[in-house]
């Protein structure tokens, strides 16, 4: 242990202190408050049709902005990794977008361009594609505001990959696509699960930048953290607590799933030097 | 004759360098090519969709949206939230970094989980969490009333929701810098009869000066722009409790478009800023690391 170095008991302290209070004091509240409503209580909130659509809704519209993600997610870190060209810089930049700009305005911004005279409405509806105050829509917004996970897990892997052993498999004779599927995918997997579930997992629990494109109609376009919403402004706490209750659970899921996929990366970071 | 058996030969582009994956001018050109076009659809088109949806009217309208009193005062308590939190996080985000970074103790990776927990929760979750604390039924709901404190539907809750999802933005960026750069500059000056607070202010703060920048800008950010959770803790109040992005939804229920874009202009200016200011301290820090 190092203890040259001073402030130790001071800067933990601190540090304590306060994830005590400002985190750890209210998640422990909420979790009383759920744990209070009763298992059976519970249960039947959970099941309530309402409650059961917003979940359902929910998963699937995650689940799908996930695998835009994890598509787009991909191309855009190996473009970025791989490429030289012009606007590199400007792309890079562009992808933390959805992280520094608020969710209400890009909630807003995305309403704008999917109603039925904005610039994709329009054109969309021509089609016969409804995204405004659809599961499409509340899907791109939940896509839009979680763009930046699966490529900024992605990028730094591939930037360090080694050439060697691509060269080697070309060497060898294999095709692009081989070399790909054999020797360049796995090494980035576990970087790519993590930002596939990171993404799903802030997906989730969106908010901002659902209620204005989904139409928000119970049952049909009303996601989870909406029908929590909802639920405090009836001051329904018992069934607020359940359906945040179970969202924080979910959390807590996505986090140590992550965590595992964490450290089988590093035993095989650490298994292969 | 028998053809001779293929041995395989090793692809080499004109120049006769080895060829990495998907450097052939096809591949290379089609994924760039739909990459871009993605990006400009899903990225570019929502920011450009906010300036002309608040210059539609033409530049009078658009200033005319600030005149509101309801509006200068979003401004105003969105401005007071920010000069309070982000001082705060970033004194947080220090100490967190300080006893991360510099130390090894038991249950070390538990409070790195433990920092990052706010950025993996809901701030719809976070807002119902303050509300079962602060509120009138929660955890110390009866005392407040009984001293009559009022921290729910007021701003003091909005502070408190706001630190709560904020608090991991400056320690994130500072942890694993902090730890790369490892201790020998703080263990010399120890040596040197430097205390604690000489070291930080002399030696570990001026080489982690643009992590803890950037930090500050992202937690300010997002402070400015936190939505989800302050719309549980704020009620809402009209002139009272309304941040902008609360401000930004009241307007745009009203039917009032062309303000609530205006209003949104000023946060994405914010949003673009902050990646500008990215960009121009990932430069400066590669143009260190080269000098050194």
């Amino acid at each position: 242990m190092n203890r040259v170095i001073p402030g130790f008991g001071l800067s933990l302290g601190i540090t304590l202190t306060y994830l005590s209070l400002i985190v750890l004091l209210p998640l422990g509240a909420l979790v009383w408050q759920a744990l209070d409503v009763g298992w059976e209580r519970y249960l039947a909130i959970l099941s309530g049709p309402r409650t059961a659509n917003a979940f359902r809704i929910t998963f699937a519209t995650a689940a799908l902005a996930t695998a835009f993600n994890c598509v787009y997610g991909l191309a855009l870190a190996w473009v970025l990794a791989r490429y030289e060209f012009p606007g590199k810089r400007l792309l890079d930049a562009l992808v933390d977008v959805p992280f520094a700009l608020p969710t209400a305005v890009a909630g807003l911004a995305l309403s704008a361009l999917f109603v039925k005279n904005g610039w994709f409405g329009g054109p969309l509806a021509a089609l016969g594609i409804d995204v405004a105050y659809t599961p499409l829509g509340i899907a791109i917004a939940m896509a839009f505001t979680s763009i930046p996970f699966v490529v900024r897990t992605v990028q730094p892997v591939l930037e360090d990959l080694p050439a060697d052993v691509e060269e080697a498999a070309a060497t060898l004779g294999a095709s692009d696509r081989r070399i790909f599927a054999t020797v360049i995918f796995p090494a980035i997997f576990p970087a790519f699960l993590t930002g596939a579930s990171l993404s799903f997992a802030r997906s989730l629990g969106e908010f901002g930048a659902i209620i204005f494109i989904a139409g928000n109609l119970p049952g049909k376009t009303e996601v989870v953290s909406l029908l929590t919403f909802i639920r405090i402004e009836e001051y329904d706490y018992p069934a607020a607590a359940a359906i945040a209750g179970t969202l924080l659970a979910t959390a807590f899921v996505m986090l140590f799933l992550v965590n595992m996929i964490q450290l089988w990366q590093q035993r095989r970071i650490g298994s292969a030097d | 004759m028998a053809a001779p058996p293929t041995i395989p030969r090793p692809r080499k582009d004109d120049l006769g360098a080895r060829v990495r994956v998907g450097s052939g001018a096809t591949t290379r050109r089609v994924l760039v090519g739909a990459v871009l076009l993605v990006t400009a659809l899903i990225l570019v088109a929502p920011l450009a969709a906010i300036f002309a949806e608040a210059l539609k009217h033409g530049w009078a309208a658009y200033a005319r949206s600030f005149a509101a009193p309801d509006t200068q005062y979003a401004i105003l308590l969105t401005l007071i939230t920010a000069l309070v939190v982000v001082p705060v996080n970033v004194g947080f985000g220090i100490a967190a970094a300080w006893c991360i970074a510099k130390f090894s103790f038991p249950g070390r990776n538990l409070l790195v989980a433990l920092v990052e927990l706010p950025f993996s929760i809901s701030p719809i979750i976070a807002g119902v969490a303050y509300l079962f604390v602060y509120g009138a039924q929660g955890l110390l709901g009866p005392f407040l009333e009984a001293h009559d404190i009022k921290i729910m539907f007021a701003v003091p809750g909005i502070m408190l929701a706001s630190l709560f999802v904020t608090a991991p933005f400056v320690a994130r960026e500072l942890i694993p810098l902090m730890i790369a750069q490892g201790s020998e500059e703080e263990e010399a000056a120890v040596t040197l009869g430097a205390g604690g607070w000489r070291i930080l202010r002399l030696v570990t703060l001026p080489n982690v000066r643009f992590a803890l920048l950037y930090g500050a800008a992202l937690c300010n950010a997002r402070v400015m722009g936190e939505f989800g959770a302050v719309s549980i803790v704020s009620g809402n109040i009209r002139g009272q409790t309304n941040t902008l992005p609360l401000q930004i939804e009241l307007l745009y229920q009203d039917n009032n478009a062309v303000a609530a874009f205006a209003v949104a202009t000023l946060l994405t200016a914010v949003a673009l800023a902050t990646l500008v200011a990215k960009a121009i301290i990932e430069r400066l820090d590669r143009a260190r690391e080269r000098a050194h």
